[in-house]
């Protein structure tokens, strides 16, 4: 069972992780990832946009992909978009499975490609001026881990 | 109606809004004639893909959009 949404206004992953687990009473193990806003550098504020037609369904091929490839009970993808402050959760992923190391490569596996493939983009607030954010060479490579 | 263009991303500062409608149909020389300047020079680099209605093309020259269809030009993008 998957659970994939596009959130536009905070992620409580605390919230999030009560009812997943709760939704999986057969999971012997669930494994979380919660990225954040990195405060790092000078930036004052993190914008994500997305584009509705592509993004929702680029996350649910994801997500059924994870499903197939891991025997699991369930697996979550929850991404914010719109305005963010450093320190902010912007995504969650979660797996739950019968057996840990399951979880945890299904968790990994969505999140190196929520990185590098999801149709998002990133602009940052710095010294008050907005610059877009291109791609990083390492999430590429973070793929390549999964065979692509 | 008309051809709507969304422009995702830097896209969006390129052509100053995040949409524009254009007389339809459109097709690829339409397009490229449409968008005049840096947006056109960045519609035409390889890393600018070309969704119609929801549908990512295989091969952006082939675009045939009808009025009413809704045409998006979405650059790399940054990364969840």
């Amino acid at each position: 069972m998957k659970d994939v949404r596009i959130l536009h206004g905070e992620l409580s992953p605390g919230n999030a992780m009560t009812a997943f687990s709760a939704a999986h009473p057969e999971a012997g193990g669930i494994v979380s990832f919660v990225g954040k806003v990195r405060p790092d550098r000078d930036v004052e504020e993190l914008e994500l946009k997305h584009y509705a037609p592509l993004t929702l369904k680029g996350m649910e091929d994801l997500a059924d992909a994870t499903l197939a490839r891991w025997p699991l009970e369930g697996v979550l993808l929850h991404h914010r978009t719109g305005a963010m402050r450093p320190g902010d959760p912007i995504v969650l992923v979660a797996a739950a499975a019968r057996h840990r190391r399951d979880a945890f490569e299904a968790a990994d596996f969505a999140m190196d490609h929520l990185k590098s493939d999801a149709w998002f983009w990133k602009r940052e607030k710095r010294a008050g001026e907005w610059h877009w954010i291109d791609p990083r060479a390492e999430d590429h490579a973070d793929l390549r881990r999964w065979g692509k | 109606m008309a051809v709507k263009l969304v422009f995702l991303g830097k896209l969006a500062d390129l052509a100053g809004a995040p949409e524009k409608d254009v007389a339809g149909p459109l097709d690829w020389h339409g397009l490229v004639a449409a968008l005049p300047g840096p947006l056109g020079d960045a519609l035409k680099s390889e890393k600018v893909k070309l969704a119609v209605n929801g549908t990512i093309l295989a091969d952006k020259i082939a675009l045939a959009a009808a009025d009413g269809d809704e045409v998006a030009l979405l650059p790399p993008v940054s990364g969840g």
